[in-house]
């Protein structure tokens, strides 16, 4: 007992120790070892989630397939090798099995993007159309209210740019006079605003720091609150009802004030917030604003705006009838982000799209936390006796100082998270057997993530169920159905997506996109999310059609982001959403929901709304936008509109391409005043656009650019900087559209101020300098030597440069431009500026100097070099090509070959020490450079035997072989390759190796399953089964072909394709019977694949040896009592009467009876494969005299028109197809007539169906097949002129 | 038909059917078939040169009142004619 208690006593010892330690962090109070210093980097260390599949298995494959890749020699057996990976090196290594993980979308944009969580789903807005000539009732937000609203903030944000102005100039002033003091503090509590929306926007920040100081200015006090300057008090000070609502919204800091125990509140205050206020309802849109029209007036809730508490009269709030479900989120001010504290609130997804301050990052926090709590919550006595054995221990009383760490901070979004209100809190009773089991949701329903809880949490407490009234078990079957699509398994989501669609109507718009639209604002959605959620609005808007109306600008909200989203297909996605709802709103409602963001402060919205303007352009016809776009490209209240308008008709030239050409001239006339704007920013736009118009007519419609010519051309002497580089552009885009006097002369004006340009060190003006240099050289009336003396000089001073190498973009371009100017010059004059570099220092350099040679060599062609260059040339080639240390793109290797290639014959001389070269680095250490080195050989092959160096190819070929047991596989495949390129150019008898040696040593080589061996491995044994099979034994062959059909499991169609060719040449070289006999055998293996395989190969045997020398072999393997066997040979049949055509005749015959059978088979199979051989055959032989077998055959097909599997139908229709063509409709028609009218609806659906695909495919020849109608009262059916006989 | 049939191909292909003037459907009646067999017969007769000329010589007609005679009873048979 003594030693216990001194241990007890040394530990506790310890524990002071430790204690101390911490106490001396004053500032943080939880444990800096184990958290890690920073919010940020606490997690660096611990799995975020734990994967769904164990991430143990795929580190373990990463590093076998590593290892695999490393061993991959053909020599390794099998059992060692184990299966490759599919796709080898191609694929990068995270991508496991072709399936990405899925993705957040948040994880990959960038801050601007990011923007989107700061818009607000607005509130539900005024349908003009739907209230016909009554006047909107005030309470209803209008056109008119957002407007008033655009304005007031727009006017607001220029007072509080204005102050901040003042302020600072106050200050420095103050600084001067040295006057201090009560002014200076006044400065800055204006200022901090301003600085506040900053951090709004910087979602990365520390949140909790940020908290805390929100917290301390706010207690300061509340009249330093910077947002309720009198301005918007007296807008908001207007006493209507429908004001009330304000309060939500805003983001003006929660304080006592908010706590007023109102009716509407008290409910809240204790409530669960999952309940109730967790339902995305909450939201400012939410089905407050559906519920109580009324408090739709309220006036912009966007983040811009703080609302003063002084809004909300009590009155007004005991107006705001408690509604379950929604009030929560009146209540609570969703721009505090709650921080510890008994009555924090669930952050609302409104304080998520307001602030954007719930990050990711706090999602994984409270997702970890929520794990953690669980897991180190406080051991109970029984606990503890289970554990700990009863002797040796004792009970020791906690020290008197000891006081329970209940500091918010260390608990940090510690307990009512939203997952940890009262509602799923698992009782204490049981709480001993819930490790780590998912809560388990009602009903069926799919698993929730955390980040659920707060959309869907309402649907965990179902004892509620009974007493909800109607419209509260609307919202909760929708929202039902959207959890199920949003994470159900994909059946579950299907049917999930069809009732929604289906009842959309009966759930109505409100309910719908209430729920929907907060989901798509959610900070975690991933990609895939995104994607099924944003399927749902497009199949309910559908639906919808014009009830929409009032949720136009909400769904605009959440769907711009799209637009720029860097995922093409999120783009696309984005357009087609607004493009169908434009289409079911009309162009009005579009125009009035978008109209008051055209001039909104924030860039962000502009951008955007001019993409969805452009999008809703694209829908609903240019022509009807364009009186709208003249007004707004002209406003006079906001250079802000103006921009806009002029970007919306860039975006409309970029979206529809040449479409624009019809409207041009008035696209044109619309923006041209933009190029004279007072705002630098709107000339900017409007020679982009002016551009882009150019770029998407090109090459027609210069005569609607007659009246920009001239500011244009003016604009780029006066302006400078990025207008002018804006100008250029346009100038660069328009010229190409002249015709060649105008485009000379232009150009001419253009040059000086492009090659004063040259100089400038702005990398965007270098860009498009090089664009515009490439534009106007490449028009018709640029003559060769006014580039060569005027440009060539300055161009290659400034830009062929080290410097430029190092960017992608500005690389790419001088490339491009260079080409251009080559195309003119011709290849000599630039070859001969750059050739010297070539043996540049540096890399890149190099590297840039050879892409353009090969460019230009390719496109010219190598005659106009001479033999000086021609020797400068080939030096500097081998050199860069002996220096290159790493060369990703093959740059180097193309530029070699292109070079070779293009210089033909003249090549000879080089050609020995090419080869030493190429010989030398086949022998290299590096596997890069050995297989860099093949594959030179494979690109200059053709070059070689121009040359008559069969000698030197001839040893090339030894050495290649003599590398055949090269270990690397990309090194192997290149290798192979480079001894195809030899065979080919030097035929089978002069190849050295002779080819009965080469073929022998392929046969192993067959057995590795990397891609780019077996593909290089298999044409080159094809190409020798091809051209020199009588070289190697027929014993050799039959060891291939059983090789070959390991080959046919080949993950990449050329193998199989190319594999299934090779049966074919060898069938040929050493007769069918044994290959036949070999492929008939592997009709009996389980793999699908391998089956269709082999059935393709038998058809291109019977193809190549002629029919009649595998028929009967076929046809007797058909007796073999094995459902894939006799589906085999039918399949064998049906390619194989598919590939004989005509040849067919011959054999229809013979093969008659076996499809009798297998037409007449229990077997689905059978039928259908039968079925599409009969259909082969009918088109093969059409016209060639068999009808009588086919008229035949199509009595036993008919009767399986009734078949419903869709396979079947889909063979069986065709079969009918097939012999339209070979019997006549006329024929089809006869056994059509008997079902037309049959009293069953079902065999008159199918014979409709079919009549139908026969009246589509002979429509005229029926004519003089349909059946004699008599005349029926008035009614004259008659056709007599068919019977008339001269 | 089945709820999996319903986006398969062969629903395609009925759609695209439709969209034929011409074909048909399970509720079609005499009526409205035998219009289209006028209508695709006289179409044919006025597309058909040669077999218009037999006719015109059958009947003793010219040819492009035959061809007068065979459009006015084609237009009577347009599902747009009204009356």
């Amino acid at each position: 007992m003594a030693s216990t208690d001194s241990e007890i006593a040394y530990t506790q010892e310890e524990r002071k120790k430790m204690e101390q330690q911490l106490a001396s962090l004053t500032s943080v109070t939880f444990d800096v070892d184990l958290y890690g210093g920073g919010s940020d980097t606490r997690f660096e260390g611990y799995e975020r989630s734990i994967a769904v599949n164990e991430d143990d298995d795929v580190v373990q494959d990463a590093g076998e397939s590593e290892v695999a890749r490393k061993l991959a020699s053909y020599t390794a057996p099998k059992s060692v090798m184990k299966e490759m990976p599919r796709g080898g090196g191609e694929d990068d290594g995270g991508d496991m099995g072709g399936f990405k993980k899925p993705q957040k979308i948040i994880d990959r944009e960038d801050d601007y993007r990011r923007r989107r969580l700061n818009r607000m789903i607005s509130p539900d807005r005024n349908d003009a159309f739907a209230m016909g000539d009554k006047t909107p009732d005030v309470s209803v937000r209008t056109y008119a209210d957002v407007m008033k609203e655009e304005a007031l903030k727009r006017e607001k944000e220029d007072t509080l740019r204005e102050i901040a102005k003042k302020k600072k100039e106050m200050e420095e002033e103050e600084k001067e006079k040295g006057k201090g003091g009560e002014r200076g503090s006044r400065g800055d509590a204006a200022v901090a605003p301003s600085q506040k929306r900053r951090n709004r926007w910087d979602q990365n920040q520390e949140l909790e720091g940020g908290e805390k100081k929100a917290k301390t200015v706010s207690s300061s006090s509340d009249w330093d609150m910077p947002d309720s300057t009198p301005g918007i008090g007296r807008w908001d000070a207007t006493p209507t009802p429908g004001r009330v609502a304000d309060a939500t919204p805003s983001i003006s800091r929660r304080n006592r004030w908010d706590e007023t125990p109102t009716p509407g509140r008290v409910a809240d205050a204790d409530a669960t917030p999952a309940a109730g206020g967790v339902t995305p309802g909450v939201t400012p849109a939410g089905m407050t604003w559906d519920a109580t029209p009324k408090l739709a007036g309220m006036a912009t809730p966007t983040p811009k705006r703080q609302r003063s508490r002084w809004d909300e009269t009590p009155a007004a709030m005991g107006s705001a009838t408690p509604m379950p479900g929604a009030t929560p989120a009146a209540a609570y001010t969703p721009g505090v982000t709650p921080v510890g504290g008994v009555d924090m609130a669930t952050p609302t997804p409104g304080a998520i799209n307001l602030r954007g301050a719930i990050t990711p990052e706090q999602y994984n926090l409270l997702r970890w936390e929520k794990d953690i709590e669980e897991r180190n919550r406080p051991l109970t006595d029984e606990e503890l006796d289970g554990m700990f054995p009863q002797e040796g221990y004792k009970i020791l009383d906690p020290p008197a100082s000891y006081v329970p760490i209940r500091t918010p901070a260390r608990k940090l979004l510690a307990t009512p998270t939203p997952l940890g209100t009262p509602l799923y809190q698992i009782p204490e009773e049981n709480r001993g057997q819930q490790f780590d089991v998912p809560k388990e949701a009602p009903g069926g329903l799919p698993f929730m993530k955390p980040e659920d809880y707060q959309y869907f949490g309402a649907l965990l407490n179902e004892d509620e169920e009974e007493n909800l009234t109607p419209d509260e078990q609307k919202e909760r079957k929708i929202m039902k159905l959207l959890l199920k699509v949003k994470n159900g398994t994909p059946p579950q989501r299907k049917t999930a997506l069809r009732q929604l669609t289906d009842k959309a109507r009966e759930f109505g718009a409100g309910p719908l996109f209430n729920r929907i639209l907060p989901l798509l604002m959610q900070p975690t959605l991933e990609d895939q999310e995104r994607h099924l959620l944003v399927k749902v609005i497009d199949r309910v808007l559908y639906k919808l059609d014009e009830l929409v109306r009032p949720f136009v600008h909400k769904i605009l909200v959440v769907i711009e982001p799209l637009l720029i989203d860097e995922d093409y297909y999120a783009r696309v996605e984005g357009r087609e959403i607004i493009s169908n709802l434009s289409k079911a709103a009309g162009l009005a409602t579009m125009i009035a929901a978008m109209r008051p963001d055209i001039d909104n402060i924030d860039e962000y919205v502009r951008n955007t709304t001019a993409r969805a303007f452009s999008v809703v352009a694209s829908a609903l016809g240019i022509p009807a936008l364009l009186p709208f776009l003249k007004a707004v490209c002209q406003s006079k209240k906001s250079w802000q509109a103006r921009h806009t308008g002029i970007k919306i008709v860039q975006q409309i030239a970029i979206l529809i391409g040449c479409a624009v050409l019809p409207h041009l001239r008035s696209l044109v006339e619309i923006i041209e005043h933009g190029l004279n704007d007072e705002n630098q920013k709107v000339r900017t736009i409007t020679a982009l656009s002016l551009a882009a118009l150019a770029e998407a007519s090109a090459p027609y419609g210069i005569e609607s650019f007659d009246s920009v010519l001239k500011p244009l051309w003016k604009g780029i002497r006066s302006h400078r900087g990025k207008v002018l580089a804006a100008f250029l552009k346009a100038i660069g885009f328009i010229i190409p559209l002249m015709d060649a006097i105008y485009a000379s002369y232009y150009t001419k004006e253009v040059m000086f101020i492009l090659i004063r340009e040259f100089q400038s060190p702005d990398e965007e003006m270098k860009k498009i300098v090089l664009k515009v240099v490439k534009q106007c050289v490449s028009t018709e009336g640029v003559e060769p030597d006014y580039i060569r003396s005027d440009i060539l000089p300055e161009f290659f001073r400034n830009f062929w440069v080290r410097r430029m190498a190092l960017d992608r973009r500005n690389y790419k371009q001088l490339v491009e431009t260079t080409v251009e100017i080559a195309n003119k010059v011709g290849v000599a004059d630039i070859v001969g500026r750059i050739v010297e570099d070539l043996k540049d220092e540096s890399e890149p350099y190099r590297r840039m100097v050879m892409e353009t040679i090969e460019k230009v060599v390719a496109n010219l062609g190598a005659s106009d070099i001479d033999a000086r260059l021609e020797e400068l040339l080939i030096d500097g080639i081998l050199y860069a090509f002996q220096e290159q240390t790493s060369d990703d793109a093959n740059v180097m290797l193309n530029g070699f070959g292109a070079v070779v290639n293009s210089l033909g014959q003249r090549v000879k001389p080089y050609l020995p020490q090419i080869c030493g070269t190429i010989k030398w680095r086949l022998n290299n250490k590096s596997a890069k450079v050995r297989q860099q080195a093949a594959d030179l050989i494979s690109r200059i092959a053709v070059v070689m035997t121009q040359c008559h160096e069969e000698q030197l190819m001839g040893h090339l070929g030894v050495v290649l072989y003599e590398y055949l047991g090269e270990e690397y596989p990309e090194v192997l495949g290149s290798i192979l390759g480079a001894l195809k390129a030899i065979v080919n150019v030097i035929g089978m008898t002069k190849m050295t190796p002779p080819i009965k040696d080469l073929l022998p040593r392929l046969t192993p080589i067959l057995k590795n399953r990397h891609e780019k061996v077996q593909e290089n491995c298999i044409d080159l044994v094809g190409r020798i089964a091809d051209r020199g099979a009588e070289f190697v034994p027929a014993r050799e062959w039959m060891r291939i072909c059983f090789e070959l059909l390991e080959m046919l499991k080949a993950h990449k169609k050329g193998i199989r394709r190319a594999t299934v060719n090779t049966f074919g040449y060898i069938a040929k070289a050493i007769g069918p019977q044994d290959v036949l006999a070999t492929l008939l055998n592997n009709l009996k293996v389980q793999e699908r694949q391998n089956r269709v395989c082999t059935t393709v190969a038998i058809a291109i045997v019977a193809e190549t040896c002629s029919p009649f020398t595998v028929l009967p072999a076929l046809m007797n393997e058909y007796r073999v009592p094995e459902l894939n066997v006799q589906n085999g040979v039918l399949k064998s049949l049906s390619f194989l009467f598919e590939y004989i055509g005509e040849m067919g005749k011959d054999y229809i015959y013979a093969v008659t009876p076996l499809l009798e059978d297998a037409l007449m088979d229990r077997d689905l199979v059978h039928r259908q494969t039968a079925a599409s051989a009969v259909k082969h055959m009918a088109l093969g032989v059409a016209g060639l005299g068999c009808e009588d077998a086919l008229v035949h055959l199509l009595n036993y097909v008919w009767p399986n028109i009734f078949e419903t599997s869709p396979h079947v139908i889909n063979a069986v229709t065709e079969a009918i197809e097939g012999m339209r063509v070979a019997l006549g409709p006329a024929l089809v028609l006869n056994y059509c007539l008997q079902g037309l009218f049959h009293p069953a609806r079902k065999v008159r659906e199918v014979y409709w169906k079919i009549y139908n695909s026969l009246y589509i495919g002979a429509q005229d020849a029926l004519v003089a097949a349909y059946p004699i109608l008599e005349d029926e009262e008035n009614n004259i059916f008659r056709r007599p002129e068919l019977a008339m006989f001269i | 038909m089945q709820a999996s049939d319903r986006f398969n191909i062969n629903s395609q292909l009925e759609h695209l059917q439709a969209k034929h003037v011409g074909t048909g459907h399970a509720d079609l009646n005499r009526f409205e078939w035998a219009v289209n067999i006028q209508r695709d017969s006289y179409a044919s007769y006025v597309g058909h040169y040669p077999i218009l000329a037999y006719f015109a010589i059958a009947e003793n007609e010219s040819i492009v009142r035959e061809r007068y005679n065979f459009m006015q009873v084609c237009n009577s048979c347009n599902p747009n004619h009204d009356g």
